[in-house]
């Protein structure tokens, strides 16, 4: 209990935020000791990665009064991260960046808990992430943003008049870097566009055509292209290429030279090949450092309210000048992932191939030759013919046994529309409810408790 | 939010004790596009799709294409399809399974269509990467080489290219290279 007297200084700026009433706050901010206390007590953040932008994110959190954190990572620390990912010391090289990341932040920041899970994203339940208030990502992939994303709107639950139950809403802040470029976002579920909403933002990754790498390489990067997709399968076949296997690595780096000194090429050296094989851009420890300063003060106001959120997407360039913006993206409201989707009453009763004529003749959907897939598993698919055979005796079932007689769920389908006598192909969201069955009665209380 | 945070970890206090829900099978964006594709697959005659892994994965898939009219007619080649959860993000990954005498396809199975590499955009589907595969069988084209052999041949001496393909197809030697029978 030393720690009750250094608290005052230590949170005497934090205090400016969270003790006084202002007019730029956000909605329902009670602000008092309460509200700084509470925000210990009760706001839980889970740090998805803890690189270059997590040991940032774990250190500017801790430091702004958030006592209880998780990060996950499936990394170990290697020597190349120094630079940048300054919890980690020399002696930590091959240590679980998560572990290492959670022990350093608690020695300097007394007070907090951090809790390390050295694991892929994927190998948690559902279970784990809804434990958390606010989701803060240090990632450095799609894929892995993509499914985060899935997993925080998969909690999200909406109304009879299609609006998102508050108490289900699992906020997210993402933050991005490359090089000098860098972005932050705030995603709330149901209210901000989701990542899937504006997955097009992304650029397109550059791929070298292969009969370019195999015929006529030009550049250093299409030498080690060679070596890491046709060469490695030709000397090496059936092993599969391990990028964080060091000998794979080596391996590749000497092909990639023979095959640049055959044309002449200069260039090729052993960081460009990991560079290019594992898609590496240079990471610059500033833009880690301004990206995740504003994910953490977003956290921040997401929590206490003490101000407006970001709305929605921060862009920072620095390359040229310093250029920086806020765009407000706006939310699809057809998003499969976290859109409502239409909402649909049956009887229990109801057959796959009653639920498929329905479809058909809803005003909303007008959707002819369905196929219908439920949480991965296709209850009846229109075609090829070898799968419309496999689900075909699904038809006479009923739904709600087909899918695992939960009262209430999400069920995707896809099928053809008609408008204005063109036919579209469309993929849709539905949610439905089947009517009487035990535990719901009414949409607006289902789900609550 | 921290009030609304206040009354989970009530919640959550209280839902301790009771049994938690059984983990459940998240379906990406990437899976549900890619469904959309497969159920609207319409396949010309001479092409064929299975699924090793059972209905319920379509990430993994393979495609038989018997061309009806070029060189390769009479033969069946097969690929196989592996697609990324960030599909139609990026393109799948397509291999030839089937060993093959052809300019394009080296005999790794690697595959040199411009729709699987730097011209894939979202907007295109399975379906066309089926059609493109489809067509590296009836115009075989020696302009974007995998096999530097092969091509040479098809560009100088065609009737070579197409005896050469005959004795690849039905099971033989081809200078070096053994191909097994696919006819």
């Amino acid at each position: 209990m030393a720690d009750t007297e250094s608290q005052p200084s230590r949170s005497r700026d934090l205090d400016k935020l969270l003790l006084r009433p202002g007019n730029l706050v956000g909605p329902n901010f009670e602000p008092g000791p309460q509200l700084r206390a509470d925000l210990q007590e009760y706001a839980r953040v889970l740090v998805v990665g803890a690189g270059g932008l997590g040991c940032e994110l774990l250190k500017d959190l801790a430091l702004s009064g958030f006592k209880n954190l998780e990060v996950i990572d499936m990394d170990r620390i290697e020597v190349s991260n120094l630079n940048r990912q300054f919890l980690f010391r020399l002696q930590d090289v091959g240590k679980p960046k998560a572990d290492v990341a959670a022990k350093r932040v608690m020695e300097r920041v007394s007070g907090v808990n951090i809790i390390p899970h050295f694991s892929r994203i994927e190998d948690k339940d559902l279970d784990f992430y809804n434990d958390f208030n606010i989701i803060a990502l240090g990632l450095d992939s799609i894929e892995a943003r993509s499914y985060i994303n899935a997993v925080a709107c998969s909690f999200l639950e909406y109304d009879s008049d299609d609006n998102p139950r508050e108490e289900t809403i699992k906020p997210m802040v993402d933050g991005g870097t490359e090089g000098f470029k860098g972005h932050a976002r705030v995603i709330i579920p149901g209210v901000t566009p989701c990542f899937e909403c504006t997955i097009w933002l992304f650029p397109p990754q550059e791929k070298f055509p292969l009969c370019t790498l195999a015929e006529t390489p030009r550049t250093a990067a299409h030498c080690i292209e060679y070596a890491h997709l046709i060469k490695w399968d030709e000397v090496r076949s059936g092993k599969t290429f391990d990028p964080d296997d060091p000998e794979h690595m080596k391996w590749v780096y000497e092909e990639a030279v023979k095959r640049a000194e055959l044309f002449g090429i200069p260039g090729v050296t052993y960081s460009l090949t990991q560079g290019v094989v594992k898609n590496i851009i240079p990471a610059i420890a500033s833009t880690n450092a301004i990206i995740s300063a504003a994910c953490a003060l977003e956290t921040l106001k997401i929590a206490s309210g003490c101000s407006k959120t970001l709305s929605n997407y921060l862009t920072y360039n620095g390359v040229e000048g310093l250029h920086t913006k806020v765009t407000e993206f706006v939310k699809d409201k057809d998003c499969l992932v976290c859109g409502p989707g239409v909402l649909i009453e049956l009887d229990p009763s109801t057959t796959l191939q009653k639920f498929i004529n329905l479809l058909e003749d809803h005003p909303k959907l007008l959707l002819s030759k369905a196929s219908v897939t439920h949480r991965g598993n296709n209850l009846y698919m229109q075609a090829p013919p070898v799968l419309e055979e496999m689900t075909r005796s699904n038809l006479s079932l009923p739904l709600f046994g087909l899918m695992g007689k939960i009262p209430m769920d999400i069920v995707h389908v896809t099928g053809t529309t008609r408008k204005n006598d063109k036919k579209t192909s469309s993929l849709r969201k539905l949610r439905v409810v089947f009517k009487g069955v035990d535990g719901v009665i009414d949409m607006d209380t289902a789900g609550g408790a | 939010m921290i009030r609304l945070f206040k009354v989970k970890e009530k919640q959550r206090e209280l839902a301790e004790s009771a049994v938690g829900g059984a983990p459940v099978k998240k379906q990406t964006a990437g899976e549900l596009r890619l469904n959309k594709d497969i159920s609207e697959l319409n396949l010309p005659k001479t092409c064929s799709i299975t699924f090793p892994n059972g209905k319920d994965d379509l990430m993994n898939f393979e495609v038989s294409i018997r061309p009806d009219e070029g060189y390769y007619t009479g033969g069946t080649f097969v690929f196989t399809f592996q697609v990324s959860p960030i599909y139609p993000h990026e393109a799948p990954k397509v291999k030839c399974k089937t060993k093959v005498y052809h300019p394009n396809i080296d005999l790794e199975g690697n595959v040199c269509l411009n729709i699987l590499r730097e011209d894939w955009k979202p907007v295109l589907n399975i379906n066309t990467i089926i059609y493109g595969l489809f067509h590296l069988f009836t115009q075989p084209n020696h302009e974007d080489p995998l096999n530097h052999e092969a091509a040479a041949v098809l560009r100088d001496n065609p009737k070579l290219f197409d005896s050469n393909v005959r004795r690849a197809m039905s099971g033989g030697y081809v200078g070096q290279t053994f191909f097994p029978r696919c006819v």
